[in-house]
């Protein structure tokens, strides 16, 4: 099939950017939609000009180094896969495809569709994880824990921080990812004792960094690869609150 | 220079605690005077990182990707093993020793994989405690699977995801260091050289991927985790980034590289399907619990998985429950990859390319069910359906080996110290614990146990003995490290040839997979080895690397990696090509028995062959590493 892409360029941050336009022919529709970058790119070098910079690594659905938006969707059209595991079959011929970084000022672009989300390191630096070292533990069987929580917490733990969730949000909030970790440990009886300083650490964190506030309108969810869900943004808001009332940390 | 493994004395099952106790300390107020650099953050760096940090080193982690958390060990699936014996099913530190020791097809160092089956149970207490939820049973205790053939049940897994939980611990552990300012994290930074000083290694050069700002960092010790080099072969089911520049930077210092040609072939991935593929993807091993393979006994040309069922029920060949009674389809992965191969190479293939054999669910989706099979395999197939287009419910899957995982890598003593002092490696990056074949749910086994519970008290003992002063990097060496790293990048930027790095890439993956791939033979690593040469050569003449050095510049990183990729494979085929006998995942075709099977030369060959860099254009000299076995008998594999 041929396509017609219109691709966002910016040779850096400071740069303006704009789309250019490229078309693309013989396109097969085995091809993954990065794969269709690549061949695009190799035809784009050997005419000596710059490829498209994109970011990916794994292109198996697990890294969330991929990151498009694809005709306005995070990873898109299709529902719960990445960008990477996207196939051209899910084109047809003479479509026009429009990709563009993510776009948040949390996330701010360093080239392409190339941006920078240490942002979601730091949230995790700010409180995600439990305060153990190396050694000294007890025997992992030692603490029991019932299969659907220990299946709850694997529900959340699957983010793959790919920041889809913030892309597709009006507000730009990293609420869903923040949530899927503070989840995660909450469940968890290994989490519990640092419970509230967690959150509160965590959401400080997601604030200072310029994300925006949630206001529930749940389209981060429905662009999650990984299909996390509200009830963790939920859990979230109860610990939050809990942990408000329960002390003056932080 | 003499190979000195530094195995400790005494009975096997004494080594590992004798020699910690023997180990020299640092003390606790003093280990804030040294600086550990570790370059990789997949398992092996990232929870040796956080490890050094919660003891009180100063560490300086570095990766490629924009984040830790996205190091290829994210994309394991299957499991770590673990001699837990949680199911009471005759587990042992000693059994999981014996079964590492024969599945590397005794290839391996006793000690070292002794040591890794005895640390193997600290690991999963470390993972639980750090919140990884670890499949559970009703009860709430840790689920265990039996993987990759063992006979017992002492994988641990997260759903299909183990290496992202098992990671995600580390990336957690080394945050909770950057957070207490014990770490510091240097993402989208590549490492291009070590520096040595006086002998030791005390730092490296690296590329700041954003700015393309070449900086040098110093250290009193330096660490590289930097991952296996399966894409040496273009195609393999590693990330796309995973690379060998750090180790093969290293190997050019004076690091000797430990089997370079020892790679694992994985049976079951999906075939590729055009030019434009750019990796492969791994289908779980646990599929062929259920599905048989087989292709037409006579070759049907062009054979699709939708015309399948057309073939009469004696018209198929299920070569490997044909050839292998005993075991079946469930013969190790490297019977299966090399049968496969059999096959296609004999014209029987199917698909499109020829290159692809059936495995197929029909027997068992009438045996059990349809939901039993989507139960067990369901995301599989969702993900096979994704990619191909096919659904496996309706028709075989087609699968077709694929490199995935690399048992070679810089050679390593005891200690995890290469043969430059100061320097260790960790992880896929070494060549020390899996001999000549890797066992199911082992890699992510070694890279924790490297991390976490070898390395901080390796490192202890080597530090103890070094001065506390820093170098500064206006050091000469330092200086001079830059200027090499920063001639190769603008002579790669000059060249403006016509063939782009993918092409080169390509070649030499073709090159690679045909002469030193699954079967071998000494005529065919000759051809190689000069295709090999000649594409080097034209390589630095004709590449086109485009744009600057000072920008994010993603064509110029590939070129550094693939220049490193094409002096790595004529290492590899050199390595193939000493290695005159079948052993592991290899087969050299002059080695084989009357039936055909893979033939190991234990008289000639129980050495670990370590190759020491002569310079530029010379042939590599090799240091042999006699292996001692005092513990196991060595037997031939079999599987009839
Ligand atoms: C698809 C797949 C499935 C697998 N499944 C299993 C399984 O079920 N069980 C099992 O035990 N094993 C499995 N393996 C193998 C296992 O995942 C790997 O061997 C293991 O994770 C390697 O870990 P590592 O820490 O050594 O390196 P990696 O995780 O590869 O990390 C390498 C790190 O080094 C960094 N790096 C590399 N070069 C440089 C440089 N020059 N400068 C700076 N940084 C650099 C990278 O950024 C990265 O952080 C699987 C492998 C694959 C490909
Ligand atoms: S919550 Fe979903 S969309 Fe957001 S970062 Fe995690 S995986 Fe990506
Ligand atoms: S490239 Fe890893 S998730 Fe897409």
């Amino acid at each position: 099939m041929n396509l017609k892409l219109k691709i966002w360029r910016q040779k850096n941050a400071n740069d303006k950017g704009a789309f250019e336009s490229y078309d693309v022919s013989d396109v097969s529709p085995d091809m993954s939609f990065l794969e269709m970058l690549d061949v695009l790119n190799e035809d784009l070098s050997r005419d000596g000009k710059d490829p498209v910079h994109f970011d990916h690594d794994c292109r198996e659905g697990i890294c969330g180094m991929c990151s498009l938006y694809i005709n306005g969707k995070p990873h898109g059209p299709k529902d719960a896969v990445t960008t990477c595991q996207l196939h051209m079959r899910s084109f047809k011929d003479g479509d026009i495809i429009v990709i563009e970084p993510w776009r948040a000022s949390a996330f701010p672009v360093h080239k392409d569709l190339v941006v920078d989300r240490s942002s979601f390191d730091r949230i995790i630096q700010a409180g995600g994880y439990v305060n153990v070292n190396t050694g000294g533990v007890p025997d992992a069987n030692e603490i029991a824990i019932p299969k659907t929580i220990a299946d709850q917490a694997m529900d959340a733990a699957q983010c793959i921080g790919c920041g889809a969730c913030v892309a597709a949000c009006k507000n730009a909030s990293a609420m869903l990812f923040t949530a899927a970790k503070v989840s995660q440990l909450a469940l968890l009886p290994q989490g519990q004792t640092e419970r509230h300083t967690r959150v509160e650490r965590m959401v400080a964190q997601m604030e200072e960094e310029g994300f925006g506030n949630c206001t529930n309108t749940g389209a981060c969810s429905a662009v999650c690869p990984k299909e996390i869900g509200q009830e963790h943004i939920a859990r979230l808001n109860r610990e939050y609150i809990g942990a408000k009332a329960a002390s003056d940390n932080v | 220079m003499a190979l000195d493994s530094k195995i400790p004395e005494g009975p096997l099952a004494d080594k590992w605690t004798s020699h910690k106790f023997k180990s020299k300390l640092v003390n606790p107020a003093n280990k804030r005077k040294y600086d550990i650099i570790v370059v990789g953050t997949g398992l092996a760096g990232a929870s040796a990182a956080a490890s050094f940090g919660e003891l009180g080193y100063n560490v300086k982690s570095f990766c490629f990707q924009d984040s830790p958390r996205r190091a290829h060990s994210i994309a394991a699936q299957g499991g770590i093993n673990a001699a837990k014996n949680y199911q009471n099913d005759g587990d042992s530190v000693f059994r999981l020793f014996y079964d590492t020791i024969k599945g590397g097809d005794y290839r391996g160092r006793e000690a070292n994989i002794h040591r890794l089956a005895e640390v193997s149970v600290n690991i999963i207490d470390q993972c639980v405690a750090q919140g990884v939820p670890f499949a559970r049973d009703y009860g709430g205790l840790l689920d265990n699977r039996s993987f990759g053939g063992a006979q017992v049940s002492r994988t641990f897994y997260a759903r299909g995801q183990t290496g992202q939980q098992l990671l995600l611990g580390a990336y957690s552990a080394l945050s909770r260091q950057v957070a207490t300012g014990k770490v510091k994290l240097y993402a989208r930074t590549e490492m291009l050289d070590v520096v040595i000083i006086d002998g030791q290694a005390r730092g490296i050069v690296t590329r700041n991927l954003i700015t393309g700002e070449i900086e040098s960092h110093s250290a009193h010790a330096v660490v590289l985790a930097t991952g296996g080099y399966g894409n040496v072969f273009f195609l393999s089911t590693n990330a796309m980034g995973s690379n060998v520049t750090a180790a093969w930077r290293a190997h050019k210092k004076g690091a000797f590289f430990g089997n370079p040609c020892y790679t694992q072939i994985h049976p079951t991935c999906i075939p590729v399907s055009g030019d434009h593929q750019s990796k492969l993807t791994l289908m779980s091993e646990s599929l062929r619990n259920d599905g048989r393979i087989w292709v037409p006994k006579e070759a049907v040309k062009g054979l699709k998985a939708a015309d399948a069922a057309k073939i009469a029920e004696e018209d198929r060949d299920y070569y490997l429950e044909r050839k292998y009674p005993a075991f079946g389809n469930l013969v190790p992965r490297d019977v299966a990859s090399r049968n496969a191969k059999q096959m296609c190479d004999a014209g029987k293939g199917v698909g499109a390319t020829g290159l692809a054999v059936f495995l197929d669910f029909s027997d068992a989706i009438k045996r059990d069910g349809l939901e039993t099979i989507k139960g067990k395999y369901g995301n599989l197939f969702d993900m096979y359906q994704q990619i191909t287009g096919d659904n496996p419910y309706e028709m075989p899957m087609m699968i077709y080996p694929a490199v995935h995982y690399t048992m070679g890598g810089l050679w390593v003593d005891y200690n995890l110290m290469t043969s430059v002092p100061g320097l260790y490696a960790a992880g896929e990056a070494n060549f020390s614990d899996h001999g000549a074949n890797r066992l199911g749910a082992s890699a992510l086994m070694q890279g924790l146990a490297d991390g976490y519970f070898v390395l901080p008290y390796t490192i202890g003992d080597y530090l103890a003995n070094m001065p506390y002063d820093k170098i500064p990097t206006d050091h000469e060496a330092f200086q001079t490290a830059e200027k090499e790293v920063k001639d190769r990048i603008q002579k790669l930027l000059s060249i403006n040839g016509t063939k782009t790095v993918d092409d080169f890439h390509k070649e030499l993956g073709h090159i690679m997979w045909e002469h030193c791939g699954m079967a071998r033979n000494a005529e065919g690593l000759k051809l190689a080895k000069e295709k090999i040469k000649a594409l080097r050569e034209e390589f630095w003449k004709n590449v086109k690397v485009l744009g600057d050095n000072e920008e994010m510049n993603m064509s110029l990183e590939k070129a550094n990696r693939v220049a490193d990729f094409i002096e790595l494979g004529e290492l590899m085929v050199d390595d193939a090509f000493n290695r005159r006998e079948s052993c592991g995942g290899h087969f050299r075709e002059e080695s084989q028995t009357p039936e055909g099977e893979a033939l190991r030369i234990d008289d000639e060959f129980s050495y670990v062959a370590a190759w020491e860099y002569q310079g530029e254009g010379q042939d590599a000299k090799l240091h042999k590493e006699e292996l001692e076995f005092e513990n196991v008998k060595l037997t031939q594999r079999s599987y009839k």
